[in-house]
């Protein structure tokens, strides 16, 4: 007897969650890794703010956040790239309407071991780099070592943003690619641990995750040019040539609980919050 | 009444029976429906022999040769370490090992069993993968290298129970004889033990196999992802279920890249299907 009376509870357990998950006081906010830290605590805060209301955070990478919002399955996608065309027309074949809000900006940092006596490139060398042309270190004044390149996993919106920008040159109908021996890791977190232990790796990653165990390399447009550190001042004066923009999607203009929830982020608190996670804001 | 039951439960169990069936085929056809559709934008042969997988690129370039010999080089590697240390193992638990090793030896082995793989992969990823950047000098611990040795824990323990149990289904006469015949304990067990469960130890083997080829989180974490024809054991390579894995939350649903990722699916499930099938073989020769 009793038994059964525990099935009947676990089941109305579920039902009900299942009922939650639908709950008109609650958002599901999905997608780019990099905004996930960003996104939780815009979260955190909101909700000591708002008790009443409930906000989930997931990751997965932009293309994830942006299938999610297709699908129905979340209310707010987070990405750190453009939405594709191909995208839009899929979302618009399921009456989503994406409409675009930028939140904030990020730098991305080009790392390397704190060993290596390499400090500063300019955009050109770091094409050649990623792209295989340049393969040692010798060739850029550091020791005679063969340079590991490490990269994110292509669902990443970084790795799509750093061949379009770095790779390509912003130039929409480039060919280059990242060379085929790029070590494609699941995470940033990944590429800052194996930046901090082998001195012969070069990776990338949004600024945020630049700590004193990997040496940021400072960037340079071209040989002319000044060479820029990546910090949250350079960028947001214009000055550090590796930066995007970060944004969320919603379906339609946002309505109801959505509307306060992107209201904050926009707010002057919610844009502390970002210079606080290590991006940069939009507005000061 | 009691028939009526009889006859219910009896109908149920078929309908189990044909359910697991049924959503095999129905997973199978899904696979070939979705998987074939690439084959529209890229030829078969240019599929599977084409050198580069730029999947995200525009024309991609859908070439899963690199992906196969990945993972075919990191299976090989788990299988030179795991085999001879699992069969081993087997050995001396059946014949050699006294009752209260023999028992402490299992437990330790389903333990093993039972780590899940992205913890494996983890542990792999903090303690394995700087040690084979410093033994060998190489740029980069991620190596298949890494990936074979972190499989290789994988497969052992399946490699060891079903080889043990193979040894223990040996007729007792066998051995009895071999000892009257006045042969020794290493003879016994190399020219009779072992011959008499080939069937069951290659079969033991298949299926340690047939799970290396599947895993997925640990070589994702340890073996790099560069999807490189790999010409050694010491660089890092790309297997079919990392790139499955990695690249599924990305691929726009309907594009070419999402239907590829299908038909890496078809080649997996293809390799998978044959090593089930040898191991399935070699199981029924030896109930003949």
């Amino acid at each position: 007897m009793f038994k059964k009376w525990l099935v009947v509870l676990i089941a109305v357990t579920f039902a009900a969650s299942a009922f939650a998950a639908k709950d008109k006081n609650s958002i599901q906010v999905k997608g780019s890794d990099t905004m996930v830290n960003l996104s939780q605590a815009w979260t955190e805060k909101y909700m000591e703010e708002n008790p009443g209301d409930f906000v989930a955070v997931t990751g997965g990478g932009s293309g994830t956040g942006f299938s999610s919002l297709i699908s129905g399955a979340c209310d707010i996608a987070n990405s750190s790239r453009n939405i594709k065309d191909k995208e839009i027309a899929l979302a618009r074949g399921k009456g989503i309407n994406p409409y675009e809000i930028k939140v904030g900006l990020d730098g991305l940092g080009v790392v390397v071991n704190t060993k290596n006596s390499v400090g500063k490139l300019t955009m050109q060398q770091l094409a050649d780099i990623f792209t295989g042309k340049i393969s040692n270190w010798k060739e850029l004044g550091g020791k005679d070592e063969r340079i590991v390149l490490l990269s994110r996993e292509v669902n990443s919106g970084t790795h799509v943003y750093f061949k379009e920008h770095v790779l390509r040159k912003g130039s929409p109908d480039g060919k280059e690619e990242f060379a085929q021996n790029a070590l494609l890791l699941p995470s940033s977190q990944a590429i800052a641990d194996e930046a901090a232990g082998n001195p012969a790796a070069i990776g990338y990653y949004g600024m945020g995750y630049i700590s004193p165990k990997q040496k940021p390399v400072a960037i340079a447009r071209d040989e002319k040019s000044e060479y820029v550190e990546p910090t949250i001042d350079n960028v947001l004066s214009g000055k550090y040539p590796i930066s995007r923009p970060l944004f969320i999607y919603t379906n339609g203009e946002p309505k109801g609980l959505v509307k306060k929830f992107v209201d904050f982020i926009l707010s002057k608190e919610g844009q502390e919050i970002v210079l606080k996670t290590d991006f940069v804001p939009i507005k000061r | 009444m009691r028939k009526l039951k009889e006859l219910v439960i009896e109908k149920l169990i078929l309908i189990c029976g044909l359910a697991s069936i049924f959503f095999v085929a129905l997973i199978f056809l899904f696979l070939l429906k979705e998987g074939f559709a690439v084959f529209k934008a890229v030829n078969p042969f240019n599929f599977l022999f084409g050198k580069s997988w730029y999947p995200i690129s525009d024309p991609p370039q859908l070439g899963i040769l690199p992906l196969i010999l990945g993972s075919l080089l990191v299976t090989l590697g788990a299988a030179v370490i795991s085999i001879p240390i699992g069969v081993a193992c087997a050995v001396y638990i059946a014949e050699v090992a006294p009752a209260k090793t023999k028992e402490a030896l299992k437990a330790g082995i389903e333990l093993l069993a039972a780590i899940p793989s992205v913890v494996l992969g983890f542990i792999g990823m903090v303690t394995l993968v700087p040690l084979v950047k410093s033994v060998f000098h190489i740029p980069t611990g991620l190596t298949a290298l890494s990936g074979s040795i972190m499989l290789a824990f994988m497969a052992m323990p399946t490699i060891v129970s079903i080889a043990e149990d193979a040894l223990y289904s040996v007729p007792k006469s066998y051995k009895e004889g071999a000892f009257a015949l006045g042969a020794t304990h290493w003879q016994t067990i190399r020219r009779v033990m072992l011959p008499a469960a080939s069937s069951g130890i290659l079969a033991a083997v298949m299926l340690g196999l047939g799970r290396v080829i599947g895993e997925t989180m640990a070589v994702m974490m340890i073996t790099g992802n560069a999807a490189v024809i790999p010409r050694s054991i010491l660089q890092p390579v790309r297997t079919l279920t990392a790139t499955i894995a990695a690249e599924m939350g990305e691929a726009v649903v309907g594009s070419e890249h999402y239907f590829a990722l299908f038909a890496v699916g078809i080649v997996l499930f293809i390799i998978s299907f044959a090593v089930n099938v040898t191991a399935d073989l070699f199981l029924h020769k030896k109930e003949r």
